[in-house]
């Protein structure tokens, strides 16, 4: 069956009504996607570091449980990063969401094939790893039921959703990695977020 | 009497206020990651390769909270390409890393990746202190510690493999 899924408009609505989500993007295509849905301090788009985007995720999630985490990631990029899907079914983290926009390929080099395209099924994959809820998705309908999962069901969750291999027009998220840092701990952890954590190491007579 | 370093360390990251521990197992962190494991206070996460750690401490600092990786020497080889995004954000990092391939090597495998490990390390732009005694350790950690969440810097300590002293596979096993 051909995926009848627009990625755009996937990730448009899973993003819709994010209120306080805190959100991760993989390298490549996902991290436009979620600056097309409207860029927030509390996305953090990955440029680089393939296959780090659900670690990134995890991590956020234990150090925010009271705060619900989506990473939004491709295939290719779940795929470089695969151990982590065991790392996180270990750690159980309730309020992390992963969701791969799955195309099948590679988008940013030439549109190769993945692993995906050649049947390997990455949400059976993250079922076995321990992830409570783990989906695969291509129909609209089911779109909708991802706000729940997302935003309040007992997680780990994942979804892996299937959509057209399209070349789309480039939506860039400001690329100065420190600007991406500091502007999310910002509006995370407050205008002192930078000087607290630093007062907690120096020495007391200081 | 030697020290016992893993003790120290240990306090050394509670003292920091580390709460999250990421770590693959080695022989010479044994008793370390038992003593994080033990902490309630502490949460010790076994990863499937060295460079999630990497990603664990990226999103935990995003977070607010702070970590630290425990590795051996041949998993500084896996945290290469992830390091660039340590350094183009300037995410703080603590890693100790416990040596293999030097004096008292039984394993030559171990041995080119060992030799490597504090040059990768720079060349990436990680600071690497070197332990070579087991009275050293703790002070380094503590250092690295400072530097890496007072002036967002990526650290890594270097703990000899002397410090460790496992001389062989059978007494690898059997500690």
């Amino acid at each position: 069956m051909k995926p009848n899924l627009h990625r755009r408009n996937v990730v448009k609505k899973i993003l819709s009504d994010r209120n306080d989500l805190l959100v991760v993007a993989g390298l490549g295509s996902t991290s436009w996607d979620i600056t097309a849905a409207g860029d927030s301090p509390l996305s953090f788009p990955v440029w680089g570091a393939m296959g780090q985007a659900a670690m990134i995720g995890l991590g956020l999630a234990l150090a925010r449980p009271e705060r619900r985490v989506l990473v939004v990631t491709g295939d290719g990029e779940m795929l470089m990063g695969l151990g982590a899907l065991a790392t996180i079914g270990v750690q159980r983290p309730a309020n992390l969401t992963v969701v791969v926009i799955d195309n099948e390929r590679y988008g940013e080099t030439g549109m190769q094939a993945t692993h995906t395209a050649h049947g390997v099924d990455l949400a059976a994959a993250a079922k076995a790893c321990g992830f409570r809820d783990s989906r695969k998705i291509s129909n609209e309908n089911e779109i909708e039921s991802l706000h729940s999962m997302i935003h309040k069901r007992k997680g780990p969750s994942f979804a892996q959703i299937k959509v057209v291999a399209e070349k789309l027009p480039l939506v860039l998220p400001p690329h100065d990695g420190q600007l991406l840092k500091a502007r999310f701990r910002r509006a995370l952890l407050g205008p002192g977020a930078e000087s607290q954590n630093s007062a907690e190491v120096l020495p007391k007579k200081l | 009497m030697q020290p016992d370093w893993p003790a120290e360390v240990h306090r050394e990251l509670v003292a920091a206020g580390v709460r999250l521990v990421g770590y693959v197992p080695d022989a010479g962190h044994k008793r370390l990651i038992e003593l994080c494991q033990a902490d309630a206070a502490m949460r010790a996460i076994v990863l499937t390769t060295e460079e999630e750690g990497i990603g664990l401490a990226a999103g935990a600092w995003l977070g607010g909270e702070k970590t630290a990786l425990l590795m051996q020497s041949s998993g500084v080889g896996n945290l290469i390409n992830a390091l660039g995004m340590v350094k183009v954000c300037r995410f703080p990092l603590v890693m100790v890393v416990t040596m293999r391939g030097e004096q008292g090597e039984f394993n030559p495998w171990q041995v080119p990746m060992g030799e490597a490990t504090a040059r990768v390390l720079e060349t990436m732009g990680v600071a690497v202190r070197q332990a070579g005694e087991a009275q050293v350790v703790a002070a380094h950690v503590r250092a690295a510690l400072a530097r890496a969440y007072e002036a967002q810097g990526a650290e890594a300590v270097l703990v000899a493999q002397r410090v460790v002293g496992i001389k062989s596979f059978e007494e690898q096993a059997n500690q």
